[in-house]
């Protein structure tokens, strides 16, 4: 569901330039100031309410109204939550890994060799976007079903989640890959003697900035609270757990102060990414 | 032999300046294989299901069951929902975007704007509900205990908003930064008005970039799952709720594959959706430049 947020992503930066808000008449810009103060402050407690909300409801003791930090230690001593954030994190990075494994060497590829079905391989990129993960998994379940047969490990679930990130890595990386000048870099290694897997790896992927862990931000996102899938095909990830613990006790702690570390996880996640994205694309100058 | 190898490599060089041999079409066959596998089989085998009945016959009177009544029933509740969270969302969003494509280009307000759209907008799973459950729970509520809470699709739609506005402010403000203030200015200096601006300049130019991106976030609404099965779990209100429960007890409508001739109708909702919001967003690409 979430994020086309890749399809803004791409338009974004050219934004700003044309826009001189300075020389606007000062009766208007003080109006418009206005009329930006209330907006912000609205929007920001819209916002910031519901989640001050959960922080308040992670730190409530036994009796209503009173505080403890017993839900947050519950984190480690509730059952199966523990096991679970384990398995929700290893899916998000096995998802990011596979992820890029089976769209870069590809977009690369079709970008050097087969432009003309560069159209083709986004409709097919995109593609998830118009298949909603409920549809996915009802065709799912049949060929699920036929290999449970041989125990089908939580982590599996990777396989569907690449689909599932495949048009938000898309989005990302495509806007690095057409931001440089690929068909130079690749002849100029060509002609150095490099083959193709040079080209890729030590080429081209180093010269995408901060596409690549943009990439990786959106699908571990993705991942980190996907809930459908997993539910509907009986896997018991992170969020199946608090939903589970949700039915049996609508007030447990440990429900909020999970969610609200699984929230600032994604949050830190995000920072860092951009950290990391910003210091390499400074690095090469 | 060696020299027919050595043709060979060396034949393999010049095929990048105008042939394509098959070997190109050879790099893509992993990606395929695997789109094919995991999306494009499970679609298939959705619509075959569907037009099969559950003794392996072709029985294109499945699809009847999409005008039941109870049926009906569901896919209004969808659409219902989708639609009041999408205007809501596409509204608020255009002005919250309006807010900050109004600022400093490159100031920090943007610059937090943007970041936390991006993550709030995919804040759409299960801990979605639990926050809003914290703030507004009708027994327990932290700001107030709210009896609508539990409202379809009142209570839903308000949660909705919560990742629905994000979004409109991410797909939305390239098209509001596109919008030069010279315009502004000329309409100024003709002795227009703010409501001349936008009635005859901004409104009709943002239109097709705003109804398209309303279209997006219907379809975003339209495809949620997570979040409505944790607000309320008891009552089946949207299709994507009744597919669960399709999937999960044996006995269906008798003879027919229930889930899927559900999820055939969702795909086609939104196909239809999907396909106006890639018209109108051309539209609107004219003006983005």
């Amino acid at each position: 569901m979430a994020a086309v947020s890749g399809l803004a992503g791409e338009s974004a930066p050219d934004a700003g330039q044309v826009r001189a808000p300075r020389r606007m008449r000062a009766s208007r810009r003080g109006r418009l100031n206005l009329f930006r103060r209330v907006v912000f402050t609205l929007f920001g407690l819209f916002f910031l309410l519901p989640l001050v909300a959960l922080l308040r409801d992670s730190l409530e003791g036994a009796k209503l109204g009173t505080w403890s930090v017993t839900p947050w230690k519950q984190i480690a001593s509730y059952p199966g939550v523990l096991g679970a954030i384990g398995i929700q994190l290893a899916l998000a990075v096995v998802t990011c890994v596979a992820v890029l494994l089976l769209l870069m060497p590809t977009m690369i590829w079709i970008k050097l060799r087969l432009p003309r079905v560069s159209r083709a391989f986004e409709f097919l990129c995109l593609l998830p976007l118009t298949i909603p993960a409920i549809v996915l998994v009802v065709g799912l379940a049949p060929i699920y079903n036929k290999i449970e047969h041989y125990t089908v490990a939580t982590i599996m679930l990777f396989l569907v989640y690449v689909i599932l990130a495949l048009p938000y890595a898309y989005r990302a990386l495509s806007a690095g890959l057409n931001a440089i000048d690929a068909t130079t870099l690749s002849e100029a290694a060509r002609s150095l003697g490099a083959n193709w897997f040079t080209v890729m790896f030590r080429v081209i992927a180093p010269n995408m900035g901060q596409a690549i862990p943009n990439a990786m931000l959106l699908s571990s996102a993705l991942v980190l609270g996907e809930f459908t899938i997993a539910e509907i095909l009986n896997y018991v990830t992170l969020p199946v757990v608090l939903f589970n613990i949700s039915r049996a006790t609508t007030n447990a702690g440990v429900l909020f102060s999970t969610s609200l570390a699984a929230l600032l996880f994604t949050f830190l996640l995000l920072l860092l990414l951009s950290y990391v994205g910003r210091r390499l694309s400074r690095g090469r100058g | 032999m060696a020299a027919v190898a050595a043709t060979n490599t060396t034949g393999a060089r010049p095929e990048r300046a105008g042939r394509r041999p098959p070997l190109a079409w050879l790099g893509t066959v992993p990606f395929l294989g695997y789109v094919g596998v995991f999306l494009l089989l499970p679609t298939a085998i959705v619509i075959w299901n569907s037009v099969r009945n559950t003794t392996g016959g072709f029985a294109f009177a499945n699809l009847k069951v999409l005008g039941n009544s109870a049926v009906r029933t569901y896919f209004v509740g969808s659409v219902e929902l989708s639609a009041l969270s999408a205007v809501i969302g596409a509204v608020l969003g255009a002005i919250l975007a309006y807010a900050i494509a109004a600022g400093n280009p490159d100031g920090i307000v943007r610059r937090i704007s943007l970041a936390g759209s991006g993550v709030l907008a995919q804040f759409g799973g299960v801990t979605l509900a639990f926050a809003f459950f914290a703030a507004l729970g009708p027994t327990s509520g932290f700001l107030l205990h709210a009896s609508w809470y539990y409202d379809f699709p009142g209570g839903i739609t308000l949660i909705y908003a919560y990742f629905q506005i994000p979004l409109m402010v991410l797909v939305f403000l390239p098209a509001v930064d596109g919008l030069k203030v010279q315009w502004r200015e000329a309409s100024e200096s003709l002795g227009g008005s703010a409501w001349h601006y936008w009635r005859y300049v901004g409104g009709p130019l943002l239109a097709p970039a705003f109804i398209g991106a309303t279209l997006l976030l219907f379809a975003n609404a339209l495809s949620a799952y997570a979040t409505i099965q944790a607000w309320e779990n008891q009552i089946a209100y949207t299709v994507p709720q009744q597919i669960y429960i399709a999937i999960n007890s044996e006995v269906g409508l008798s003879n027919v594959n229930y889930a899927d001739v559900l999820a055939l109708g969702m795909v086609v909702l939104v196909a239809i959706i999907m396909t106006g919001y890639a018209l109108l967003q051309r539209r609107a690409a004219r003006w983005l430049r």
